[in-house]
């Protein structure tokens, strides 16, 4: 496995927000945390990231153990992130938003650029356009190749669907779709959980902080139980 | 006639002087802007951070008077000015360092920094004091005037007379060029954008690698030159008193706030707005009318809307109704 989370167990001021939880995502795989309200999905993905002090746990990329390294460094080693909220820059333009994802870099930044042109087509349209100014979806989407910019191995999207409309949804599913196909590994949090086992390789749900289920999409997609209670039936 | 003696009148009295005060505070409310914007409280220090600069800048012109440099027709001064920016900047990194970092470190409140930035305030002011006193400096050398209103008479023939004092040549000249060069950092260059960046959504620049100690240290280079700047053109234009710097502290916030805070190009506007406002609300038109009106309705009293002992009032007046209609400014800031 390229990008694995082992046994992580940590959360805020003592109380533990997720327990023993461990994920795993292969390049050119899409994965998806799911799960009810205050599972703890976003917490994992921040205890993964580094944002999270861990009492428990380690992270490993392509082997390397990461646990202790700074968030900072962990973009530099090839892990890019997607927030939820506040993830675009809203003052600077579409062009110099994907500028400042590239910040690491100094090479090839315009080929970079046009690379996320040729994959968000509407975004070379809008370049110079102040990215605030966008729609749900286009703010989405300057988000996502914002992270791309810093050249990532790992992707991880923290509800990159949430509060846009379904067809919306679908347009960006396409989009993480064909993030997938550059061999690039997904990670991926998400509420619109059939949505996104319909496209995601595996998936985990996850329930007041512990791994419940775990498997192919399709396999979660269809089991009896986990389609009671967490896919709406 | 009377209507371009009118005319005249109006430039001399309120155009020239309010162009000159308001590039001045123009370059202080970018500087205040942009610690707001970066990091992220308001700088009571900022007219005393003027005021040092200004000081180093009358220190070192002292010194080259006393060994017969000059600079020809233009002010002595000049020369003194980047190493009155040294300083300022040194000064500025030493108070980052030793007061300013603890609190960021400890992700302390606006209010807690706007407490700090007045003792910092207090510091610097009696710092400037004990070095070079209360008292009023006139450190302008070189030529004066490149207009005197007598020659504008005899040129033209006309009752008026136009004067235009070299400062205020300068003060515009440098003012163009300071924010030419600033604008083009902010927008144009990957560090600049990298500033905006930092300014616009502190974590996301973290996530996008973006350091947050470069940017720190790059903004209090960029507010000490700035302020020293202003601080030094307001001195030559009038004269140099720490008190007074400490005063423009009212005028320079109004126009921080009036642009929207945060927003350079909105503080730049803002000082020009604050200038003009304080310079033609506090100007008597009963000259003005003189001209434009037939004897029989010429004006009783001064036409003056405030005494301009009252002008601190105006900044303060436009500052309420701002942050009473438009709180983020009228230009797009940030919501105090």
């Amino acid at each position: 496995m390229y990008f694995s989370a082992n046994n992580l167990t940590g959360g805020y001021g003592g109380v533990n927000i997720i327990e023993d939880c461990s994920f795993k995502v292969n390049l050119g795989e899409i994965v998806s945390i799911l799960g009810p309200n205050g599972a703890g999905k976003s917490t994992a993905m921040k205890a993964m990231l580094g944002i999270l002090s861990l009492n428990s746990g380690d992270v490993l990329l392509n082997g390397q153990d990461i646990t202790k390294i700074k968030t900072q460094d962990r973009i530099k080693l090839g892990i890019s992130f997607v927030p939820q909220i506040k993830n675009i820059f809203t003052e600077l333009s579409v062009k110099e938003n994907l500028e400042m994802g590239a910040f690491l870099f100094d090479e090839n930044i315009d080929n970079k650029i046009d690379e996320m042109f040729t994959l968000f087509p509407i975004l070379k349209e809008k370049r110079n356009q102040i990215a605030g100014e966008l729609s749900g979806g286009q703010r989405q989407q300057v988000a996502i190749a914002r992270a791309l910019m810093t050249n990532p191995k790992v992707l991880m999207l923290d509800e990159p669907t949430a509060g846009v409309s379904p067809v919306i949804m679908e347009e960006l599913f396409q989009h993480i779709l064909n993030i997938k196909k550059q061999n690039i590994a997904v990670l991926m949090v998400e509420q619109n959980a059939r949505q996104a086992l319909e496209i995601s390789d595996r998936g985990y749900i996850l329930v007041t902080g512990k791994n419940a289920y775990e498997g192919k999409g399709d396999y979660l997609l269809k089991d009896k139980e986990i389609r009671k209670a967490f896919l709406g039936g | 006639m009377d209507f371009l003696n009118s005319i005249i009148l109006l430039t001399n009295f309120i155009i020239v002087p309010g162009i000159t005060y308001g590039s001045q505070l123009a370059l202080g409310a970018i500087g205040v802007t942009l610690i707001y914007g970066v990091l992220r409280f308001a700088n009571f220090a900022y007219g005393d951070l003027m005021a040092f600069g200004t000081m180093i800048v009358i220190l070192v012109t002292w010194y080259l008077q006393s060994k017969g440099i000059s600079f020809g027709l233009l002010p002595t001064a000049l020369i003194a000015l980047p190493v009155g920016i040294l300083f300022t900047i040194a000064v500025s990194l030493f108070f980052d360092k030793t007061v300013f970092e603890y609190y960021r470190e400890k992700k302390s409140n606006p209010v807690t920094f706007i407490v700090v930035s007045l003792g910092i305030m207090f510091v610097l002011n009696a710092v400037v004091r004990i070095i070079i006193g209360p008292n009023d400096i006139n450190f302008m050398d070189g030529h004066k005037f490149i207009m005197k209103a007598r020659e504008f008479k005899q040129l033209t023939g006309l009752n008026e007379g136009l004067a235009i004092k070299s400062t205020q040549v300068i003060t515009l000249i440098t003012t163009i060029i300071t924010c030419a060069l600033l604008f083009y950092f902010l927008n144009k260059t990957k560090t600049g954008k990298s500033m905006r960046a930092y300014s616009d959504n502190e974590d996301l620049a973290l996530l996008s690698g973006i350091d947050p100690k470069r940017i720190v240290l790059l903004t209090w280079v960029i507010v000490s030159i700035l302020a020293t700047v202003a601080g030094t053109l307001y001195g030559l234009d009038k004269s140099f008193k720490p008190f007074t710097y400490f005063n423009n502290l009212l005028p320079i916030f109004a126009a921080t706030i009036v642009g929207g805070i945060g927003n350079p190009l909105g503080a730049f506007y803002g000082g020009f707005l604050i200038a003009f406002s304080e310079i033609a609300l506090t100007y008597a038109y009963k000259k003005f009318f003189k001209y434009l009106m037939p004897e029989s309705l010429e004006p009783s009293t001064l036409i003056q809307f405030i005494s301009t002992d009252y002008k601190f009032a105006i900044s303060f007046a436009i500052l309420i109704i701002v942050l009473i209609f438009r709180p983020n400014g009228i230009f797009k800031g940030k919501v105090i």
